[in-house]
């Protein structure tokens, strides 16, 4: 029971988010909507708006069926070997693309897979083949198995290991050979997890911005978010970019609709080093085989991260340090991150306040249940419409005002916390509640309420879940390239934003030294996050 | 000696705990595992079910050496405590493996496993999913699978550890029927001095890692010389 007082607070912040974070993304759309409707028409439907869409929904179709082939092998070898040499940092590295800024990854695929890279050089050894190219579909494809693979696998692996260790006993004792064991106990796991994680990965890619806008091969290879931020930086032709925002709009409402209907993945009961007894993966063949399997997939995701660290070591990190442009660009990303982080996290807690407000009605009418329902629906409202169409929007809001450049750091950081907001939900959501089930009675019957609840009950309890959150919302927005992409400029420039334009100008020594700098800085605030998350689920 | 199981001078090493077994479980007989927790019995269990191989020693099953066989190479079934059924599998499919790792079935095959529900008393539950099951239910199933599987040899490790202790006699009943109608080898491992008392023919007791008393339930009903023993009488 919270007090009457305490009701009506978290209604109130409750409705102040919700009315907030509708209004910002609403006067985006509707911007779009205004804007000379009868040229958008025609836009909508022209051969190539058609081929931006079939390559947008080609390259996400292919990317995950690929991501998801990968790691049910990969999560497979894994299971099967629960004591393979340095497991555990083969688990963990495959956490770390998750954590990399998307641009600096991409810059790492480029040192390994690029013209001048590692694969390249060998097959000019090799014999001089044609050097393959990284740019276009392929490229594309590479880059989403990279960074979406591993979180699948992952994902997956944990699916695996909540089998009971009963299981790989008995099919052992029944004689069940490897196609049994995938046919009745594996693929059944797997069934369960795939579609959401493919609904996840299919998402991700979709609405990919960065990396198609680094590895894409021009027209051919651009997908709707690209082709938005193409259409008003170089072409300014706000028609298509509003005809391609809403065809954007689209297909993710049409992703998500479909999504709901899967389980949503969990990672929960990944019990790393549980003694589960795998004989199944003891003989000889079963070894090497799985053995290949993990070592290339380690490859696969090392090469490009070794490559990020030996580039930019190459750089003359100290003179980039105490250079004017990226002490400056620093100062900027972290104004906006903090400011970001900040936005996020509150609008998190304000949300879980509003719902636990609802909660705690003793009869909620349908108009409760529905301010309850549409303050969880709130959070997701970025998937939908996703940050280069909410850019989009305000820039046309602004733009009759004169210089959009003075608003342009306050629409980042808002448009980074609204990016951030699923993902802080995600960590504080289950912690909040998790507290209030073991707390909120004891506390109430001490009559412990207010401050001193706050202070000697909450904080030491959420300081975890609550750090993890910030610094996830803050690497995000650190590493983020797609909001700053429409707006930056000479007056606004964040960390990505200096590496993409050094990027763009050929300066890549700069570039690399810049990427290795911003890649440590986001690995380490979300090194920082997983530790505090890791004692989260311990407790 | 029929289908005995011998344990011969086995020494095992895990981790920082070391074994040494030397014993032997009458053939067509019910032998008892007992022993403080952590002292070996699962061990003990698990190197005649072949999860463990001996450092040193060898396993016998009806007199051969099965010491470097593949668990599923040797003439036994299995009961564990829990989990015994896949939770996604339905009951008929769960007693089905027992037969065929593969699940092809032939026509008898089928009949078989319909018998063997019929048997332990859950005739009609084929399609029946092991979560909407009683836990003593999911072990009646178990045991329908080792019935299908008829090997010489059962091995159970707490097989009513996780029952109430009105089912877990109607549990032990049932055992005993099967291993009378059967003739099976019986090796159990338990916790309970009454269900020790109800189902035994012979009792091993493993105390840290070693064989500390071995012999038949009527010894071992007396013997009151043996602090350790006398603890487990008293539980």
């Amino acid at each position: 029971m919270l007090t009457a007082a305490e009701r009506r607070r978290g209604l109130s912040y409750g409705a102040i988010t919700l009315f907030g974070v509708t209004l910002f993304v609403a006067v985006a759309v509707l911007a779009l909507l205004a804007w000379d409707a009868g040229d958008t028409k025609a836009r909508l439907f022209s051969a190539y708006t058609a081929r931006v869409l079939r390559f947008t929904l080609l390259q996400a179709f292919l990317s995950t069926g690929l991501s998801v082939l990968f790691a049910i092998l990969l999560a497979l070898a894994l299971a099967r070997q629960p004591r393979f040499p340095g497991r555990v940092w083969i688990v963990r590295l495959m956490a770390v693309p998750m954590g990399l800024p998307v641009l600096i990854g991409a810059l790492g695929l480029l040192g390994i897979w690029g013209r001048q890279g590692l694969i390249n050089d060998m097959l000019a050894m090799a014999g001089g083949a044609a050097p393959i190219s990284i740019y276009g579909l392929s490229g594309i494809l590479l880059a989403h198995v990279f960074f979406n693979m591993p979180l699948a696998a992952r994902l997956m692996l944990a699916a695996l290991e909540r089998l009971p260790a009963e299981y790989w006993l008995l099919s052992c004792g029944l004689g069940m050979r490897r196609l049994s064991v995938f046919r009745f106990l594996e693929w059944p796991a797997l069934r369960q997890v795939a579609p959401g994680i493919a609904g996840l990965i299919f998402m991700l890619c979709a609405t990919s911005f960065t990396l198609v806008l680094v590895l894409g091969g021009g027209p051919a290879a651009t997908t709707l978010e690209v082709a938005i931020y193409q259409s008003l930086r170089f072409d300014f032709d706000p028609p298509r970019a509003i005809a391609l925002a809403f065809l954007q709009i689209g297909v993710t409402g049409l992703i998500l609709a479909a999504m709901s209907f899967l389980p949503a993945p969990e990672e929960t009961g990944m019990t790393a080093g549980r003694s589960v007894r795998r004989l199944d993966g003891q003989g000889w063949a079963a070894r090497s085989g799985d053995g290949i399997t993990i070592l290339l997939a380690t490859i696969f995701l090392i090469l490009p991260l070794a490559s990020i660290a030996a580039a930019g070591f190459k750089a003359n990190l100290w003179t980039l340090v105490t250079s004017p442009a990226f002490l400056k660009a620093l100062w900027t990303s972290l104004k906006i991150a903090a400011i970001a982080a900040l936005l996020a996290v509150t609008a998190s807690l304000a949300i879980l306040t509003g719902r636990e407000a609802v909660a705690d009605m003793k009869r909620p009418g349908s108009l409760a249940r529905s301010f309850s329902a549409a303050l969880s629906a709130t959070s997701a409202l970025v998937l939908l419409v996703p940050p280069v169409v909410l850019g989009t929007g305000w820039f046309l809001v602004l733009r009759p005002w004169g210089d959009v450049a003075p608003f342009a750091p306050v629409l980042v950081a808002i448009i980074n916390a609204l990016m951030a907001l699923p993902f802080v939900m995600r960590v504080l959501a289950p912690a909040i509640e998790t507290h209030r089930r073991r707390t909120a009675r004891l506390s109430e019957s001490l009559g412990i309420s207010g401050l001193a609840r706050l202070w000697r009950i909450d904080l030491p309890v959420l300081a975890r879940p609550l750090l993890t959150a910030t610094s996830f919302a803050i690497a995000l927005s650190l590493g983020d390239l797609g909001a700053v992409a429409l707006f930056g400029s000479n007056e606004l420039t964040t960390l990505p934003w200096l590496v993409y334009s050094r990027l763009s100008s050929y300066r890549s020594h700069d570039a690399d030294g810049l990427a290795l700098l911003l890649a440590m800085l986001c690995l380490s605030l979300a090194i920082l996050g997983t530790v505090g998350r890791r004692e989260v689920g311990h407790d | 000696m029929t289908s005995g199981i011998g344990i011969e001078n086995v020494k095992l090493r895990l981790g920082s705990h070391a074994f040494e077994f030397h014993c032997e479980a009458p053939a067509a007989a019910i032998t008892a595992l007992i022993g403080p927790s952590g002292a070996g019995k699962s061990t003990l269990l698990n190197l005649v079910a072949g999860f463990e191989t001996p450092d040193e020693g060898r396993i016998l099953i009806a007199g051969q050496d099965v010491s470097g066989r593949h668990p599923s190479e040797r003439p036994l079934s299995l009961v564990f405590q829990d989990n015994n059924l896949f939770a996604h599998l339905d009951v008929f499919t769960n007693v089905g493996l027992g037969i065929s790792p593969s699940l092809r079935l032939s026509t008898a095959d089928r009949q078989a496993i319909t018998r063997a529900l019929a048997r332990i008393g859950l005739e009609g539950f084929e399609k029946r999913k092991p979560g909407t099951l009683s836990g003593g239910e999911r072990q009646r199933v178990a045991f329908a699978r080792a019935l299908v599987r008829n090997k010489p040899v059962l091995l159970l490790d707490e097989p009513f550890a996780a029952l109430d202790p009105g089912l877990r006699l109607s549990m032990s009943n049932l055992l005993l029927d099967l291993h009378r109608e059967t003739g099976n080898t019986v090796l159990i491992v338990s916790h309970d001095p009454h269900e020790v008392a109800r189902l035994a023919d012979d009792v091993i007791f493993v105390e840290a890692g070693q064989i500390a008393w071995q012999g038949t339930k009527s010894d071992f009903l007396l013997k009151r010389d043996m602090p350790a023993l006398t603890q487990f009488h008293h539980e």
